[in-house]
């Protein structure tokens, strides 16, 4: 901890360049002090922040190379839980239902998004409500989504309860409670809850396009379709890609909301990475297992970032060049 | 957002398309405000519905039945893992973790942002990039170190431990925030106060402060929220009475002893989701304008 104070807090002459020496040795204690205050505030916060994002990371590692298995120990036994993460069947459903979930849960939430936005776009009237209307699932947790919906695909009194009400009494909807069609019900959630979210930055991004661009196409005589196709969505880009990402991330970090809809079922079929490692962790206690697997969590979620942050840096890069 | 939209996209379309175009745009948009309004509706609904009415007709069904005794069950007598209070205790809790760590990471969030943007030293931008690492940790990664730590100070399974778990991990959230607004704010306000002799806490008070609202109102909303949503800490560091409503509503939901009484659990589901529901809707505009800061940064 010291050499971290150390290098985070600047040699004295950065700080106050004219500031001579002897007169900084002549003054009191607490006034040279306060040349520093910025840095001495900050330093529990940096401290706190260091250790969780590096510590805790260095951390897990270390478990995930131990052979901790209710509780943490600390013998190295190299990388065999990696290698055994990899051979494992249900390992690899989490992986699977992972990759399922996070093409469909983001191609969709992108397209209703985008669609959605457009339409707002439109000069509708109400907007406000509209927008409201399309976003308050992101202000519901997502324990809550789980639980409702979970409520309404259940075969004994939603949807399927509904429609054989109304007359059509072989409608069969059970995708909940089918092994090969759960995961399915977890994507469609998923969309619910947060296609709204790419609308908001979509609409956003839609009206910061330069309108004088679009008023000559229009004077063109270009139409509505021609116009988004060719000028306004390939102004917001940058758009697409950022939600992509925050979206990624959500899919990689889903949790609650499998845990609340389906619980992982039926059987194992929706689990996902992040509920085996809390199954591996605190229902069967095999510590470094589940160490190793959140890991891999953040393996994936740094394969989506770092490109992205260096993408980031370069387009900041050519930015500067050019302006 | 601003509402003044700067060009018609249907107006050079003829008077007949246009007019066809604009009811196909409300056909859709209502038919996805139905998809989105769909199981808030339903909740509603049945949270005022007998338990019998509901057996009988499904839950999504118009109420033939009203009454309030979902909801006072919910909140005081049904029973989640063994004790039969209700999940009134849970939302306390809830509430007792939320708003302090709210305030305290927002708190030292803007003392931070204030630090990183107007105060800054060499190596300040790295240590900034840093700590804004933090927000994309995902939560499995902390769940062993924080255990240790909790147990070590002794505060697994109590509020206090969460309070800390929150505020630690929202710092980045309020860090980012804070500073991605206050570098707007012009230097040359902040230089021109330094020459007149004033210092890091009068450039506080009598400058930032008075601007700051905004931001502060922005990661208030979004901190808040986002602890009073979050599920996984609630349920690892806490259990029975301890934990926060999140967790309570899964154990009450996947409770197979009792009868699904889906009357009851919409009206505890309601109550875990009012108060965030509450804040969005009367701070809607903060909140999207955090969401859109957010994230294009």
């Amino acid at each position: 901890m010291t050499a971290a104070l150390t290098w985070i807090l600047p040699p004295m002459q950065t700080i106050a360049p004219s500031m001579s020496t002897s007169s900084a040795e002549a003054r009191p204690l607490s006034e040279r002090l306060g040349g520093f205050l910025p840095q001495i505030l900050l330093a529990p916060s940096i401290i706190v922040s260091f250790i969780y994002v590096f510590g805790f990371s260095i951390w897990t590692f270390y478990i995930s190379v131990s052979n901790s298995s209710l509780l943490p120990t600390y013998d190295y036994v190299g990388f065999s839980h990696y290698a055994a993460l990899w051979k494992n069947a249900r390992w690899n459903i989490a992986y699977t239902n992972l990759f399922i979930f996070g093409v469909l849960f983001v191609a969709g939430a992108l397209v209703i998004g985008l669609m959605l936005a457009i339409l707002i776009d439109q000069r509708v009237r109400f907007e406000a409500v509209w927008r409201m209307i399309y976003l308050y699932p992101l202000a519901v947790s997502f324990v809550v989504t789980g639980t409702v919906w979970s409520w309404l695909y259940s075969p004994t009194s939603g949807f399927e309860f509904f429609v054989r009400s109304l007359g059509w009494s072989n409608f069969s909807f059970a995708w909940a409670t089918d092994r090969n069609m759960a995961i399915y019900v977890v994507v469609i959630t998923g969309i619910w809850q947060s296609s709204g979210f790419a609308m908001a930055l979509f609409l956003a991004g839609l009206r910061s396009v330069d309108h004088d661009l679009v008023k000559a196409a229009q004077i063109d005589g270009a139409g509505v379709a021609r116009i988004y196709r060719r000028i306004v969505l390939p102004a917001i880009r940058p758009i697409f890609i950022a939600v992509v990402v925050v979206l990624l991330q959500f899919a990689i970090k889903t949790f609650d909301l499998v845990v609340a809809l389906t619980h992982g079922g039926p059987g194992v079929s929706t689990t996902f990475p992040a509920i085996y490692v809390y199954d591996l962790m605190y229902q069967r206690g095999q510590i470094a297992e589940g160490a190793t697997a959140a890991m891999m969590i953040l393996a994936a979620l740094a394969l989506v970032l770092v490109p992205y942050s260096l993408w980031q840096i370069w387009r900041r890069r050519q930015e500067a060049a050019n302006g | 957002m601003a509402e003044a939209v700067g060009y018609d996209p249907l107006a050079s379309a003829g008077r007949w398309r246009r007019l066809r175009a604009k009811t196909g745009v409300y056909a859709v948009l209502t038919l996805f405000a139905i998809y989105y309004l769909l199981p808030l509706v339903i909740v509603i609904l049945n949270s005022f519905r007998d338990l019998p009415e509901i057996a009988a007709n499904g839950l999504i069904a118009l109420p033939r039945s009203f009454n309030f005794s979902g909801w006072r069950e919910a909140w005081s007598t049904y029973c989640v893992g063994g004790t039969c209070a209700g999940v009134q205790g849970n939302f306390y809790n809830s509430l007792r973790m939320a708003i302090p760590a709210t305030l305290i990471s927002t708190a030292i969030g803007a003392l931070n942002g204030y630090i990183l943007s107007k105060w800054r030293f060499k190596g300040s931008n790295l240590i900034f990039d840093a700590m804004t690492l933090g927000v994309f940790m995902p939560g499995q990664i902390a769940l062993m170190p924080w255990a240790y730590i909790l147990s070590f100070f002794g505060l697994a399974n109590s509020t206090y431990g969460l309070i800390l778990v929150h505020t630690v991990q929202g710092l980045s959230f309020t860090t980012l925030f804070c500073r991605n607004y206050y570098v707007n704010i012009p230097d040359d306000l902040i230089k021109a106060a330094r020459i007149d002799g004033a210092g890091f806490w009068r450039i506080w008070r009598k400058i930032i402060l008075p601007l700051s609202p905004p931001i502060l109102i922005v990661t208030v909303i979004w901190q808040f929220t986002g602890i009073w949503n979050e599920y996984l800490f609630g349920v690892v560091f806490t259990s029975g009475r301890e934990q926060p409503i999140t967790a309570a509503l899964v154990a009450l939901s996947t409770n197979q002893t009792n009868v699904r009484n889906y009357g009851v659990m919409s009206a505890a589901v309601l109550i875990g989701a009012l108060p965030p529901l509450l804040v969005y809707f009367f701070g809607g505009r903060y909140f999207v304008r955090g969401l859109t800061q957010g994230a294009i940064k």
